[in-house]
């Protein structure tokens, strides 16, 4: 186009060259407003653009972050640096030692107290998973009167006064340890007329405390020392798992179950019981026996320890109980130094039991009845009393402390109806359960860490608790409310510590200042008076008591029997309501979420019931005008004719988690003589219906079909002969020579020249509990993943532990070696990822999610995972976890995986684990965070992490020392000392001289960095 | 202008001349689609839809949807994986490899063999990526991309990495040699068209002008590529074999991998040939171009290929006894008699005895029963996939471990999905893109130079 040269004007005012044409040369629109109000086009747009994107932003959800800063920081409180605090846990009887672990005020984790003399730095499944409990948002948030909330002094003013006017007053409550709550409660007994305190115990320890006053004349319970024992006898006593002090006695147990080379001895220990206990499961003999057979056999060991010590003996029917002689013999060897222990809660079996001990000289040596143990102070009769009063309508006031009888006690249900008939009814319970949902008031205590309190567990063993965290919700501590209601202001830490002023002070001589003694004991939480035991004598009268079992017990029911009993797990059923126990696999029958009837496999096949994969079917259980109908478990070692359920399970008003989770046996048991009797021998029928069920095991394979590669075992003669007994040395042919797989590698091979890490197992002191696995649960955030989510075998545990039986003996085809023996011998193998060297999930991850640290952990990225799942179809241990849902906040979750989906429950999250997302594996870090936090402390103290000074969670928990973490570079190591490893050099390939110690699937040279030892029988020869 | 050959036996029937040639084949994409064609559309899309459903839900809730656990991380998705990328092969073999071999009667089958191998690879190559925890952002750090991240780099080591190597290059390679071979009959299709069909197949022809020089090169790239992807049909289920040939796990670590899944990749993508073939010929009434000749042909593929494959079955069985390795042997007892022993029997009877019955002529020249066992060959391979994840991984080496792996709605859903992809995706082609190489097929109208006799 040519260029045109003509001007044109805007208009005469542009010729003229007006003057307001110049000024507004600049300007876009020279005649109108260029501006809006005062602002340019510009920020105009501007304004527009920002308005715009404010406005969608603000459409976006923003999360809302609730991490408030500190203004004045708390002295002790570092953010990111834990706090310990020694505390106790006790739930009734149950007791343990324990090391709070807080982070920023928040209790996240509970380890063992190492300086507790009882519990020994050991913890349980219960005790590691109590913490979570603690942030259980359907606890009661404040006091309720008639199903209102109320205010504290509304509901002060109206319990006095009621009270004062109710005539008798009885306070329920289960075995109380604390010197002072009782103290407390005197004084509120005291200010209303003498009410009388009644305990009882969910799972009653009656007749031995009976027998021991009816024999020795003090209704207590002795203290046991099984590492004193070279012969251990029990009848259906599952000391390791439930029974007393499981903790205590499991570290007691290991000390007499390790052995090395130079010193190749250990107990032996014989069980006589119906149900497979954990305790059954580690016994060397281990017979089935009917219930209804129980008093005789304990009776028939009687008459031959008499006819041994000359002592008379007594008449009991003859009954066919294999290895009993064999017991009665090596126990009558082993004077002074065995012990036999019984479970049964027949104070005449009880009777019995005392009157073997003596004749054995085990009284004082190893059952030391001068030094009573307070764990279980239940009186069956005296609770009976109680519930025929409470019906009757002769009891006016009753408070319920500590306790839930309605659920636990037998026959609950009519003592939870009667409770109406009582003219005031107070609980201070901390969530709406069964019996406080059916009280008038709920006066809600405290969560044990949140409260002060002492404990005696046993004459001159005394402990403290301390709150870790302010009250969460408007409860207080009971005591509290019961010094209040008797008229005393003083708050009950005040109360506490002029209690031990009075008391204890002056049992102590170390120091003068009592501040110091209190600040003392509370530092250790534990003090201990010096006191010598010596043995007291007395005798009860065993014909009497004989008499009396011939009169129960037969040798030849043939009607089924039942026998009741406690998971590791879940206990009484107190924590029920925690769904990292729900979840936790039973050590036994490895079965989540449920209770159920143990069968036996004899049972079983008359009924033509085979269990495949979980899928069996549901039995009535009649018993007396009582029916329950309840899935069947085929149980291997269930005695013939005899049936399991547990207790625990069954709870319908525990929370959400437990409400409707199996079924309630507290409802089948009978305390026709007088004490609570799990041992159902009479009137019990069982049949199979045709209704199908699932059992969500996270183990459905009973056997190791014989694969000496998974497990290596041996006995003790034959260790003694070869101390590399059991083992299986593969080799594998290179070059016209047969060598040891890790002579041949692709790789070069990592070098480790600061610590490599690694973990030992004593396949020998495990005792299977799985405190391990809760304990691991707490520290690494896993996700509990509900009943559906095992039953699809998907359960998330890091480390579990894999519990095998023997085959039948003979066995060869697989067909065979699949099915477990009538009367199994049990191994339990820990298992977790065994952080290869020559790790097979490194190398088929395509994005290099999984790597090998330089100290030799098998280290998972999350964050670089992008969930092929190559690695773990790889992994021949199968450790690793894949995130098949998002767990975390969703609500398909929200029940179960409380931890992590509503803001109460992630209180208990370990912030320096992270939560894994969805679609991501995880797997074992060997607790990677513990370890970089050990190796920072040392190098901001410039040395050297020192052995012991890290430890693995599950290591940690362990109650009998099976697990041990260290560093195998460091030659003073323990792990090194127990591997014998004959150079700590940098090679990833140790050498270890333990003939014990083997690799599980060595012949693959992945050349792990966890190490089994063999496990060893104390058998006169192999036999299954 | 039909030529009959006193030795061989005429490739096209029929008396075809090339204008019939042009005519037969440009029919269907010129007419209106047929009902028959409507209703299989109707009925993939269908599929599709269908299992969408449970492919949303897969990624929208996660890999759970899936019968997976803790002990069978692989199951369905990388049977059907396997199965689909093994189906794929025979279009790259027939192609390239008859090509090189101057197999002459490949030409009436390669266009459409080369099209499943492509809609195969697309089914395939969706598991991988949907099998994934976190697709999202799997799909692309498994590829070595330059990053921000420093040092971080894909696992070269890992064969999971090969395999997206090995795809990606099959895939591209494929798809090149399938849309160079349809350019002059592209071109054909445009020069008899109008309109706005002329602009389209005018502008997928890129401007093809069948000079004479344009031919050579034309053949001259054939060949380069016939060339590039004949490895590939080597390559790539060796590679897929790799994922399990190196892993620890028995039964997946075997070194007779690599040949015995080449051999079951032609297997069974022979068989889906005939499938699809069988079912294109009568739909189109191209009977005179894909012959019983043709069938009888591929079916003594799947006799040779068939019998490898039995072989390498009996052989794994044998090392397994022979390695002393307990495990191994464990596996290997546990496939044919553990608890998935009819997953083994279903694979036995398809792949090993169903394919030895076309030593009948009788048979192998049948349509019907070609059919028949070409779908039952199908079967036999996805079972074989299916044994070899599945019973391996769900009883390896520590018994508490072991577990059973039942298939979910999801699982269903999205193999279905696959169907519904594969089918809409060939019925299109189909439709609209000439089934048979037009050009190709004409050169062997008049197979020798005996004379003419109409």
């Amino acid at each position: 186009m040519k260029e045109n040269k003509k001007t044109y004007w805007k208009g005469l005012e542009e010729l003229t060259n007006d003057e307001s044409v110049i000024r507004n040369a600049e300007r876009e629109f020279p005649e109108g407003p260029s501006t809006l109000d005062g602002s340019s086009r510009r920020d105009f747009l501007k304004m527009m653009g920002f308005s715009l994107a404010a406005a969608s932003l603000a459409a976006c959800e923003a999360p809302v972050r609730k991490a408030i800063p500190y203004v004045n920081k708390p002295v002790d409180i570092n953010p990111s640096i834990p706090n310990y605090y020694a505390s106790t846990f006790a739930s009734g009887g149950d007791y343990a030692s324990i090391v709070v672990k807080t982070r920023e005020g928040r209790p996240i984790k509970i380890d063992g107290n190492e300086l507790s003399p009882i519990s020994q730095g050991g913890t349980s499944a219960i005790v590691e998973a109590s913490v979570l409990s603690l942030y259980d948002k359907q606890r009661v948030a404040g006091p309720m009167a008639d199903g209102e909330q109320v205010e504290w002094s509304a509901l002060d003013a109206q319990v006095k006064a009621q009270l004062a006017s109710a005539g008798t007053v009885k306070i329920v409550t289960n075995t109380i340890l604390s010197p002072s709550t009782e103290k407390a409660l005197q004084q509120f007994a005291d200010a209303f007329g003498g009410a009388e305190v009644i305990t009882y115990d969910p799972v009653s320890a009656y007749g031995i405390t009976k027998a021991a006053e009816m024999t020795y004349g003090s209704a207590i319970l002795p203290t046991y020392h099984f590492n004193k024992a070279s012969v251990i006898v029990s009848f259906a006593a599952d000391f390791l798992g439930t029974w007393i002090s499981p903790i205590e006695f499991a570290k007691q147990y290991s000390k007499t179950r390790k052995i090395t080379k130079e010193k190749p001895t250990m107990s032996r220990h014989f069980q006589f019981e119906s149900n497979l206990s954990l305790t059954g499961a580690n016994a060397d003999y281990r017979t089935p026996i009917k219930a209804s057979q129980n008093g005789l056999a304990v009776l028939a060991l009687y008459n031959a320890i008499a006819r041994k010590a000359g002592a008379a003996t007594v008449s009991g029917a003859a009954v066919e109980v294999e290895y009993l002689d064999k017991a009665a013999n090596e126990l009558w060897a082993n004077r002074g130094k065995s012990l036999v222990v019984a479970g049964s809660n027949d104070p005449n079996v009880q009777i019995v039991i005392n009157a073997i001990n003596d004749l054995l000289d085990n009284n004082g040596a190893t059952v030391d009845f001068s030094t009573p143990t307070y764990f279980r102070k239940g009186n069956d009769a005296k609770m009976n009393q109680f519930v025929a009063d409470l019906k009757a309508g002769r009891v006016g006031g009753v408070v319920f402390y500590n306790c839930n009888p309605v659920y636990d006690f037998v026959n609950g249900a009519e003592l939870g109806e009667a409770i109406a008939k009582a003219k005031v009814s107070v609980a201070t319970n901390g969530t709406l359960d069964e019996t406080a949902s059916l009280v008038k008031f709920v006066a809600p205590d405290h969560h044990y860490l949140e409260s002060w309190n002492d404990f005696n567990p046993r004459k001159g063993h005394y402990s403290l608790s301390q709150p870790v965290i302010s009250p969460l919700f408007k409860t207080r501590q009971a005591q509290e409310s019961f010094l209040i209601w008797a008229g005393n202001d003083t708050n009950y830490y005040d109360f506490l510590q002029e209690n031990w002023r009075t008391s204890l002070f002056s049992t102590q001589s170390e120091t003068s200042s009592f501040q110091e003694f209190w600040d003392r004991s509370l530092f250790n939480g534990v003090y201990a008076v010096e006191s010598t035991s010596t043995s007291v004598t007395g005798s009860a009268d065993v014909s009497a008591a004989a008499s009396a079992i011939n009169r129960v017990y037969k040798a030849d029911n043939a009607g089924t029997e039942l026998v009741v009993y406690t998971k590791v797990g879940l206990g009484n059923g107190t924590f029920a309501n925690n769904p990292w126990l729900q979840e936790m696999s039973d050590p036994i029958s490895k079965a989540t979420w449920d209770n159920y009837l143990t069968v036996s496999q004899s049972w079983a096949s008359e009924q033509g019931l085979k269990m495949f994969e979980g899928a069996t079917k549901k039995a009535k259980v009649t018993i007396g005008d009582k029916t329950i109908t309840v899935p069947v478990l085929v149980q291997p070692g269930q005695a013939k004719g005899t049936v399991g359920l547990a207790l625990g399970y069954g709870r319908s008003k525990a929370g959400r988690v437990a409400n409707g989770v199996g079924v309630n046996a507290y409802e089948l048991l009978t305390n026709a003589n007088g004490f609570t009797s799990y041992e159902i021998t009479e009137g019990v029928s069982v049949e199979l219906t045709s209704d199908s069920y699932k059992i969500a095991q996270t183990q459905t394979h009973q056997t190791y079909m014989d694969r000496q590669y998974v497990i290596q075992e041996s006995t003790l003669p034959e260790y003694k002969e070869n101390p590399s007994a059991g083992r299986d040395f593969p080799k594998v042919y290179m070059e016209g020579e047969f060598v040891k797989p890790n002579k041949i590698s692709l790789w070069k091979g990592h070098r480790y020249s600061n610590h490599h890490w690694g973990l030992a197992i004593d396949m020998n002191s495990c005792i299977g509990c799985g405190a391990c696995t809760v304990a691991c649960q707490v520290e690494n955030n896993v996700s509990v993943v509900g009943k559906e989510e095992v039953l699809n075998r998907r359960e998330m545990a890091w480390i579990r532990i894999d519990r095998y039986y023997s085959s039948p003996e003979g066995a060869s085809s697989n067909k065979e070696l699949e099915a477990a023996a009538d009367n199994p011998e049990v191994i339990f193998q820990p298992m977790m990822c065994q952080h290869c060297n020559n790790a097979p999930c490194e190398t088929v991850c395509p994005v290099a999610a999984t790597t090998h640290s330089s100290e030799g952990l098998n280290q998972m990225t999350y964050n670089r995972c992008i969930g092929t799942r190559y690695c773990a179809n790889n992994c021949p241990y199968k450790v690793r976890r894949f995130n098949w849902f998002k767990y975390h906040d969703n609500k398909a979750f929200a029940a179960v995986n409380v931890a992590q989906n509503d803001d109460m429950g992630k209180m208990v999250l370990n912030p320096d684990v992270t939560v894994r997302v969805r679609g991501v594996i995880e797997k074992c870090s060997m607790c990677v965070q513990r370890i970089q936090s050990g190796k920072l402390t040392a190098k901001k103290e410039g040395r050297r992490v020192k052995d012991g000074e890290i430890n693995t969670a599950c290591a940690t928990a362990c109650p009998t020392n099976a697990i041990v973490f260290g560093d195998m570079n460091d030659p003073e190591s323990n792990i090194t000392k127990m591997l014998k490893i004959e150079d700590n050099n940098d090679s990833p390939t140790k050498e270890v001289g333990e003939e014990r110690a083997y690799h599980v699937l060595e012949y693959l040279n992945v050349n792990p960095n966890v190490w089994y030892f063999t496990k060893i029988r104390n058998k006169d020869k192999s036999e299954a | 202008m039909q030529v009959t050959s006193s030795v061989r036996e005429p490739l096209i029937t029929g008396g075809k001349t090339l204008k019939d040639v042009t005519h037969d084949i440009s029919r269907q994409v010129e007419g209106k689609p047929s009902i028959g064609w409507i209703l299989g559309l109707l009925v993939s899309v269908g599929a599709l839809g269908l299992g969408g459903l449970a492919l949303a839900a897969t990624l929208w809730e996660g890999i759970g949807m899936w019968g997976l656990n803790k002990t069978i991380g692989w199951a369905w998705d990388i049977t059907n994986f396997v199965w689909w990328v093994g189906i794929g092969h025979a279009g790259t073999l027939i192609s390239a490899v008859l090509l090189l071999f101057r197999q002459k009667w490949r030409m009436a089958i390669n266009r459409a063999a080369e099209a499943m191998t492509i809609f195969a690879v697309i089914c395939a190559a969706m598991f991988p990526i949907i099998h994934m925890g976190r697709p999202w952002v799997g799909a692309y750090w498994a590829l070595p991309l330059p990053n921000t991240w420093g040092s971080l780099w894909v696992n070269f080591n890992s064969p999971l990495l090969w395999d997206v190597f090995a795809i990606s290059t099959y895939f591209s390679v494929s798809l090149v040699f399938w849309y160079i071979g349809l350019i002059p009959d592209f071109a054909t299709i445009r020069d008899r068209a109008t309109g706005l069909r002329k602009t389209i197949y005018g502008a997928l022809a890129f401007g093809w002008d069948g000079a004479a020089k344009t031919w050579s090169r034309y053949e001259s790239v054939a060949l380069i590529l016939a060339g590039l992807a004949t490895p590939l049909v080597l390559s790539v289920h060796t590679i897929v074999s790799f994922d399990f040939a190196t892993s620890v796990i028995p039964g997946w670590h075997t070194t007779i991998f690599p040949p015995y899944f080449v051999a079951g990749a032609i297997f069974s993508g022979f068989a889906m040939v005939l499938t699809l073939m069988i079912i294109t010929r009568k739909l189109f009434k191209l009977e005179d171009y894909i012959t019983i000749g043709h069938i009888e042909l591929m079916n003594i593929v799947i006799i040779i290929t068939g019998s490898i494959v039995g072989i390498a079955y009996i052989t794994e069985f044998f090392i397994a006894w022979y390695s002393g390795v307990a495990p191994e042997q464990y596996a290997f007892v546990n496939r044919a008699f553990g608890p998935y022993w009819w997953a083994y029997w279903a694979m036995m009877t398809c792949n090993v005895i169903s394919p030895q019955l076309f030593w009948f002529k009788k048979i192998r020249t049948s349509i019907v029963l070609t059919f028949i066992l070409s779908i039952v060959v199908n079967i036999g391979m996805w079972f074989e996939r299916f044994v070899i994840i599945v019973t391996s991984l769900h009883r390896d080496f520590l018994p508490s471990s072991w577990a059973m792996f039942y298939p979910t709605w999801a699982d269903v859903g999205v193999y279905l999905f696959t169907f519904g992809l594969f089918f809409t995706l060939f019925l299109l082609f189909a439709k609209f893109f000439p089934v048979i190489n037009m050009a190709e097929v004409k050169s062997i109208v008049k197979s020798s130079s005996e004379k003419v006799t109409k």
